[in-house]
This record gives structure tokens, C-alpha cells and sequence, in this order.
């Protein structure tokens, strides 16, 4: 069902019950974020994606992604409010991930440079967790991909990413979609020409037959022709092989 | 253990308990077995005195109950003594025999055992007579004193289960009519009324309802949910039940932290029992209505008493709350509808069923009926547990009940709510305690935390306290909270370490304004009550340490030192005492502190007689 709602007093429409973040930018609205992706299910950690909404009469502000689009809703994205607030959560990213060059241009993109909460003498608190501002995109991916091989640990300021307590990335296929998403570059991937390091594990590629680049780890074909109940020989040539392969029939056919 | 299979069969069993009891002629020595009182040895009093009535021939006549919490942890070992209710305080094991031999026997009354009021000097023999008990209204936390909860037909005898064969009669209609019009509101902190949420529950559509019971008790300082599943865990019990049966529910937790052995115990004895007699199971006292409890026993992370992060829990997830624009009594555990409500607020549903709304609104405010129970602790006389009626004054509280502070030292501020509460100061100690009152003061009632402080309090180290034990306790998944709090605390350290600006005080209120906003649970959004409050209340005090490099409460170690006054007598304690061996001086004559080698400990200060140590 569609809904009709408002966005910085302008009409707009959306699937009612979709997420409100997704909706603004769709009608055209910017509003930053860093810990959603449509692909997975919204979070609400980084809380970049502030607006405020009025509802029945009761302003609120709360993040965008997780807010559900509703008929009759009035959305503010750039308030005096929300920039400020916006401004201090990218101050505290910042100072928590400052050698993150895709945090530094992002955080500068929105106007902030510099955060008063960095103290460049102070030993990083985690050292191995430098970087990394929790937003849990890779954990969301990891479990919707229906691996589960990556988690939130600990709580608080003691926070981080990794595998089970205790144990290694067992379940992990090397698909590098947590690679993927990770808005600060954080999650270390190494690829050769025949493997793939990650987590702390290699995972070897299946060459393409055409042209004997790499097109996906094994591992990762295995789940994914048992997910998508896929031929056992789809990933035998690369996407570019395929699609050349594919063109010369057509060019077979029309001849 | 015989299952009762309907009201009237509970009525014939109490009788039963009640003339078997009153044929045994024996009187009742109440030993408290709180977690305070089993600290201080009262198993081994428990043991002294069975070994001892036999001995002396008098197990015929006696029996020795351990009970839960009897609230006055100050003075444990309780002994209270049935039914004059005579009270022995600070029983130890060594003094058992002479209790039988000349109270139990002789009917002598041992002045030794009374307790002393230190304000007056004035010796109270009885429970009701001291100031401590006299004030409280003891609703919830009376039945401690009275049963033995490890034994459901003692909680029968003196009236349990009744409620809840009174709402069977009563139907969930008349019921729920009855929690709304009492205005019980939800004693884990937030007041919400929980005939609302019960009702909502209610009228969510599901094939299946969840009710569960905030055990999740982690405010430091707080100690009143797990003395009441201690010392009265079929109360909670019965409280779900009738919850359940007005909702519809079939299941229900108990979500309890681990570190509460104690309370774990004793929670699962009484539900195995609870089974046997059949108020647990299916169709309880044969109204057709089934329903059954489980234990699970939370791994002691402070955001899991946050409701949707203790579903989460129980799901075996993490322990993350979840944006709550779709409610829990609407989709919670399971995505079912769910009602989640304290330990403390099950245990007020058996009594508002039994006496009615009436007279339960007779009880504290228009706005807040009933009582509450406080954990009074920190610098006040009568450290315990504390149950008050709503709309009593903190002066009340502190003072006639908690007996004022100790040693004569001025009160400063006293703060409540736990982590996410604010410190008030003594201009608000006639301030009535409900939970409208002291939101608007910019604290809040928690779960009934009262940590009484006084002037050798530094409030900026209070806020430093809070923030460092909420850095470590925000699940981390916000930013806004985790990077936040960590801010909040690193720029309060550096005030208290002596590196602190004005600007670090206007950082410190613009990041804490953004964190209010922006931050997802009700933790985020309140952990900065203590430094706001404490910069509202307290600011001099921050200036004093920015601008003067100084901690008028003595406390923050970089901005203070020991100093030793004319006063010295020069009796050498403090020298000895001294772990760093900084303190020189000749017997009889003025000692001194070497200021580059003292670290600051205050045993010095601590161990002088004359009070010639000072701070400064």
C-alpha cells in the first residue's frame, strides 16, 4: 500500500511500511548514513540517518532507517537540530576511526574535519579494533547470506567484530560480501590469482575455464548452488566469459 | 506434595496448615537469610540455634524459620521473634545460647540485642518501635519476615495463592479493571501503568502470548528485586499468574541475572513447588486456565534489564535493544505480544486483587499509589532496604528511616535512580518521592536506588562513576552511546585529574545534549542525568576544580593533598600506617607528610584519633 507523507514539507509517496530512509532518498532527499545497505535488514547504529518526525502531533527524532514509512507522517531531514546532532556523531566517528580515509572524505563530504574528541597521544583503546566504527553492516550481511560466521562481541566500549569467542570464522565461505559493505575499510581481504585470505583463512578460488581468472571460491559455490538450487556447472566460466560466450551464440544464430 | 484442584480445596489446605500449626502450640524464631545477613554469618546462627533448642529441650516448643531480607542489613544478623516481634539485632552464632537459655526460656529480654539509636541514645526492644521500621509501610517486604521461602504452604498459611483464586472468580475483565483503576505503575523505572500495558497485551491479536519477569536487577547499589525473590519468591509467582490469566498467556520467564545464586534458588524451588501444589501447569485450581513459568538466567549485562535486549537474550541472541516503534506488548519475544514487568510490580498485582483498588489507592499519591522500595545506602546510618509509601520526602526517607549520616557530616546530595538517575541536592530534600516528581527534578525513581552522600562526597567523581560504569555497560551498539559515554567520561577524568577548561564543561553539556537525542534505548538517553544533574546542582564545584585546581570534596587525588595540623600528638599510628612509610616526625612531636612520595590513600587521615589530618 502506498503512503502519502511529507519530506522537508514537500508530498511524497512510499511503499507504507518500507524504510523511511530508503523512501527519502528514492524521492530524492539526501541523508547520510553509514550502517545501512538495502540489502540487509536496517540496524540503527552509526545514527547518522536522524530526521525528526511528526505523528499525530508528537515530534520525535529518531533514525531514518529503521523508522517505517507511515501515511500522514511529516519528516524533517537537514533541521538546525538534526545537522547539529549529525555533526557530534561524525565528531565521535572520527576521533574512534581516524585513519579511515573513507571516514575522513565522508565525514569532510558533510562538513566536519575535525573532531574534539581526538587525542592523537592516547593509545588506541583496541588496537585491533582501530577502524572499525561497530556499524555491524558485516555481521548483517554475513548472517543474511546464512553463514553466521562473524559477530558482535563483548558490549560497551569493549565492542568489536570477529568470530565466535574462542574459535575461528568456521562457517566462513571467503564471499568477502563483510569486504564488501564496510564502510571504513576495515575488514582486511587478500586476493592472489588462485586464493583468497580473510578472517585468518584462505579459501581457494574456482578459475574460470575460459580464462582462467578467478570467479568465486569454492566454498562460496558450494553454498551458493545449495542456496539457489543453482547447476552444479553454473560457476564454471567467469561473468565476462559467460557474456562473450553468450554473444557469439546470438551472433551464431543471427548469421 | 498433594496438587490443589480448585479454590475451595485451597481454602480447605490453609485451614488445614492454620490448626495444625495452631496444635503444635510452637512459636517462631525468624532468622534473616538476605544476602547481607548470610554475609555476616546468619547460616551459622541458624545452626547455633537448632543445635542449641535441642539441647536445652526445647525443639517442641520453637521453630527456627530462615526468612528472606528483613530490610535492616545494617544491624544483621536479624533475629525477629514471633509473635511479639521482639527484635535481636547483630546476632552473632556465639550468642545464641544465652538468646534461648534466658529469652526463649526465661522469658528475660537481653538489652544487649536491642538496637541503640545512635542519634538518641534510646534502646528499642521491638520491630515496630524502631524508627527504622516505623516510618516504612512494609506491604511488599513485611512477608519477608514472616515465611520461609523455600516452603509454599508457609506463603499458604498466611494467605498466598488467595488472589489468585479471587481473580479466577473474578474474571480477566474485572481484573485488569482492577490493576488499572489501582494505577499500578511499572517499578523498574519507567511508571508506566500496567494495566495499559497488560491491556494492550490483551487486545493483540496472536494465538500465543508471552508474560515475562524483569529480574535483570543491575543498578549498583540495588538490592530490592533480589530480596524479594529471596524472601518472597511465590509472591512474584503468583502476581505472573494472574497476569498471565488476565492476558491470555500460557508462558511465561523469569529473566534473572546469575550472579543472584541465591535468588535463582530459591525462585526454582518455588516454582517446582508451585507445579506440585498445581499453580503451575494446566488448568490451575480447575479454572481451565494453564500456564507455566521458566528460568533464564541472564549473564549479568546491565542493557539486558532493557526490555527488548532481555528478549533478545532470551532468544539466544545478543543482548542488543531493538528501536521500539513497534512496541513489545505488541511484537516482543518471539515477535509475539509480550508483557514484561518487574519484579517489584508482580509483586504489588496478588495484593491489589486481594484488598481491591480502593484501598490500594489509599496507599501514596494520586499519581503514584502504593509503595516503593528503595535500596538506602551510601553514607547514611541505617544502610538496607526501605519500603515507603509513595509521596514521602527524601528528608522522610533519609532521615527518619535512614537515620541521617553518619559520624555528624552534613548531607550533600543524594542520588537516585541508579546510573541512569541524578543527584539531588539538600535544597530538594523536601521533595516528594514519586515518579512524576522526581522526573521532573531530572532524576527519576529506577528501580529505587537511594545512594545517600555526604560532604566528603566529590560530585564530580560521581559523575565520573556513573559514566565509567556506563561506558562498560552500553551494549556499544549506538554510536551516540558507546563513542559518547567514553567522550563524556575521558573529558570528566580530565577535570578531575586537573586538565579541565571552561570549554570542556561546554563540550561536555553540547555532547551530552546529542546523546540524549540521538541514542536508541533508554540507557543512552539517560545516562547523562548524573553529569547534567551534578552541573545543574553542583556546577561551583566543577569550576572549583577547572579554575582552582582544587576538589572541595577532598577526593579527586591529582588536585588534593594531605596535610598534618597543629593538632598531632605525635603518637606515631599514622607513620606506621602509612603504606609509602612517608610520614616522618619524632614520638610527641609534629609529624609530616612528604608530598612527593604520598599517594594519596587517606589511611593517614582514616587512623588518626585526633582528627589532625586534613585535606586540602
Amino acid at each position: 500500500m502506498t503512503a502519502k507523507f511529507k519530506v522537508n514539507g514537500v508530498e511524497v509517496e512510499a511503499e507504507a511500511g518500507s524504510s523511511l530512509l530508503d523512501a527519502v532518498r528514492q524521492n530524492g532527499f539526501e541523508v547520510p548514513s553509514l550502517c545501512h545497505h538495502e540489502a540487509v535488514t536496517p540496524y540503527g547504529a552509526c545514527r547518522l540517518c536522524l530526521v525528526e518526525v511528526t505523528r499525530g502531533g508528537r515530534k520525535k527524532i529518531t533514525t531514518s532507517c529503521n523508522y517505517e514509512v507511515q501515511g500522514g507522517i511529516e519528516v524533517l531531514t537537514d533541521s538546525e537540530q538534526i545537522r547539529r546532532h549529525r555533526a557530534m556523531v561524525l565528531e565521535l566517528l572520527l576521533a574512534e576511526a581516524p585513519r579511515s580515509v573513507s571516514l575522513r572524505s565522508f565525514a569532510a563530504a558533510h562538513g566536519v574535519r575535525n573532531s574534539r574528541f581526538a587525542r592523537p597521544d592516547a593509545p588506541a583503546l583496541l588496537d585491533e579494533r582501530e577502524g572499525c566504527i561497530l556499524c555491524g553492516l558485516c555481521v548483517r550481511a554475513c548472517e543474511e547470506m546464512g553463514r553466521d560466521a562473524i559477530s558482535l562481541l563483548q558490549r560497551g566500549v569493549s565492542k568489536e567484530v570477529g568470530p565466535p569467542p574462542g574459535g575461528e570464522a568456521d562457517s566462513c565461505i571467503g564471499c568477502g560480501s563483510c569486504h564488501a559493505v564496510c564502510p571504513t575499510g576495515h575488514i582486511a581481504m587478500r586476493d592472489t590469482a588462485k586464493a583468497r585470505e580473510i578472517w585468518g583463512r584462505m579459501f581457494d578460488f574456482v578459475l574460470c575455464e575460459g580464462c582462467g581468472r578467478p570467479v568465486i571460491t569454492t566454498a562460496h559455490r558450494d553454498h551458493a548452488i545449495e542456496r539457489g538450487g543453482l547447476p552444479a556447472d553454473y560457476y564454471l566460466r567467469c561473468a565476462e566469459c559467460k557474456k562473450s560466450g553468450l554473444a557469439a551464440r546470438f551472433a551464431k544464430v543471427g548469421s | 506434595m498433594a496438587r490443589i484442584a480448585n479454590p475451595a480445596g485451597l481454602g480447605a489446605h490453609r485451614q488445614r496448615l492454620l490448626a495444625e500449626r495452631e496444635a503444635g502450640g510452637k512459636k517462631t524464631v525468624a532468622v534473616c537469610c538476605g544476602t547481607g545477613c548470610n554475609a555476616n554469618g546468619a547460616e551459622k546462627v541458624v545452626a547455633a540455634f537448632r543445635e542449641e533448642l535441642g539441647k536445652q529441650g526445647l525443639a517442641d516448643s520453637y521453630e527456627i524459620k530462615p526468612t528472606g531480607c528483613h530490610g535492616f542489613c545494617e544491624r544483621g544478623t536479624l533475629v525477629l521473634l514471633h509473635p511479639e516481634k521482639r527484635l535481636y539485632q547483630r546476632v552473632k552464632p556465639e550468642a545464641v545460647a544465652e538468646i534461648v537459655e534466658k529469652t526463649l526460656q526465661g522469658g528475660e529480654a537481653l538489652e544487649q540485642h536491642f538496637y541503640d539509636n545512635p542519634a538518641t541514645g534510646e534502646k528499642h526492644e521491638f520491630e515496630h518501635d524502631i524508627p527504622f521500621y516505623k516510618h516504612q509501610e512494609r506491604l511488599i517486604l513485611g512477608q519477608n519476615g514472616e515465611i520461609d521461602p523455600t516452603d509454599i504452604d508457609d506463603y499458604i498459611a498466611g494467605g498466598g495463592y488467595g488472589a489468585l483464586a479471587k481473580a479466577f472468580e473474578m474474571g480477566p475483565e474485572k481484573v485488569l479493571g482492577e490493576v488499572k483503576a489501582a494505577n499500578l505503575r511499572g517499578r523498574g523505572g519507567g511508571g508506566f501503568p500496567a494495566g495499559r500495558k497488560w491491556e494492550t497485551c490483551r487486545d493483540v491479536p496472536s494465538e500465543k502470548r508471552y508474560v515475562i519477569c524483569n529480574a535483570d536487577e543491575g543498578d549498583p547499589g540495588a538490592f530490592m528485586d533480589r530480596s524479594i525473590l529471596e524472601g518472597n519468591p511465590h509472591v512474584v509467582i503468583e502476581g505472573m499468574i494472574i497476569g498471565a490469566y488476565t492476558i491470555g498467556s500460557d508462558e511465561g520467564y523469569v529473566y534473572v541475572r546469575n550472579e543472584y545464586p541465591l535468588a535463582v534458588r530459591r525462585l526454582s524451588i518455588a516454582l517446582e513447588q508451585a507445579r506440585e501444589r498445581g499453580f503451575l501447569g494446566e488448568d490451575i485450581l480447575g479454572s481451565g486456565f494453564s500456564f507455566d513459568i521458566r528460568v533464564n538466567r541472564g549473564g549479568g549485562a546491565f542493557v539486558c534489564g532493557e526490555s527488548t535486549a532481555l528478549m533478545a537474550s532470551i532468544e539466544g541472541k545478543v543482548g542488543e535493544p531493538r528501536a521500539k516503534h513497534i512496541h513489545t506488548v505488541v511484537a516482543g519475544l518471539h515477535g509475539r505480544p509480550t508483557n514484561l514487568n518487574n519484579v517489584e510490580t508482580w509483586a504489588n498485582v496478588p495484593l491489589i486483587v486481594e484488598r481491591g483498588a480502593d484501598w490500594y489507592t489509599s496507599k501514596g499519591t494520586k499519581g503514584s499509589p502504593g509503595t516503593k522500595i528503595f535500596s538506602l545506602v551510601g553514607k547514611v546510618n541505617n544502610t538496607g532496604l526501605v519500603e515507603a509509601e509513595m509521596g514521602m520526602t527524601l528528608r522522610q526517607i533519609i532521615f527518619d528511616i535512614g537515620g541521617g549520616i553518619p559520624g555528624g557530616r552534613e548531607f550533600k546530595a543524594v542520588q537516585t535512580g541508579g546510573p541512569s538517575g541524578g543527584c539531588l541536592p539538600a535544597s530538594k530534600l523536601d521533595l516528594a518521592v514519586d515518579f512524576d516528581t522526581l522526573w521532573e527534578e531530572g532524576s527519576m525513581m529506577g528501580s529505587g536506588g537511594m545512594i545517600v552522600m555526604d560532604d566528603r562526597t566529590c560530585m564530580v567523581d560521581v559523575a565520573k562513576y556513573f559514566l565509567g560504569f556506563l561506558k562498560f555497560e552500553s551494549c556499544g551498539k549506538c554510536t551516540t552511546c558507546r563513542e559518547g559515554l567514553r567522550r563524556l567520561h575521558e573529558l570528566v577524568q580530565d577535570i578531575t585529574e586537573g586538565r579541565g577548561t571552561e570549554d570542556t564543561i561546554g563540550l561536555i553539556e553540547e555532547l551530552a545534549e546529542t546523546v540524549d537525542a540521538a541514542s536508541l534505548c533508554a540507557l543512552g538517553t539517560t545516562a547523562t542525568n548524573p553529569i547534567k544533574s551534578t552541573l545543574a546542582h553542583f556546577r561551583d564545584e566543577y569550576l572549583a576544580h577547572i579554575r582552582d585546581r582544587r576538589c572541595p570534596g577532598g577526593v579527586c587525588k591529582a588536585l588534593i593533598r594531605y596535610e598534618i595540623t597543629e593538632a598531632c600528638t605525635g603518637c606515631l599510628v599514622c607513620a606506621k600506617r602509612c603504606p609509602e612509610k612517608c610520614i616522618t616526625g619524632e614520638k610527641k612531636q609534629l609529624h609530616t607528610i612528604d608530598q612527593s612520595r604520598c599517594i594519596k590513600c587517606g589511611i593517614c587521615m582514616d587512623v588518626c584519633k585526633f582528627d589532625s589530618v586534613r585535606v586540602v
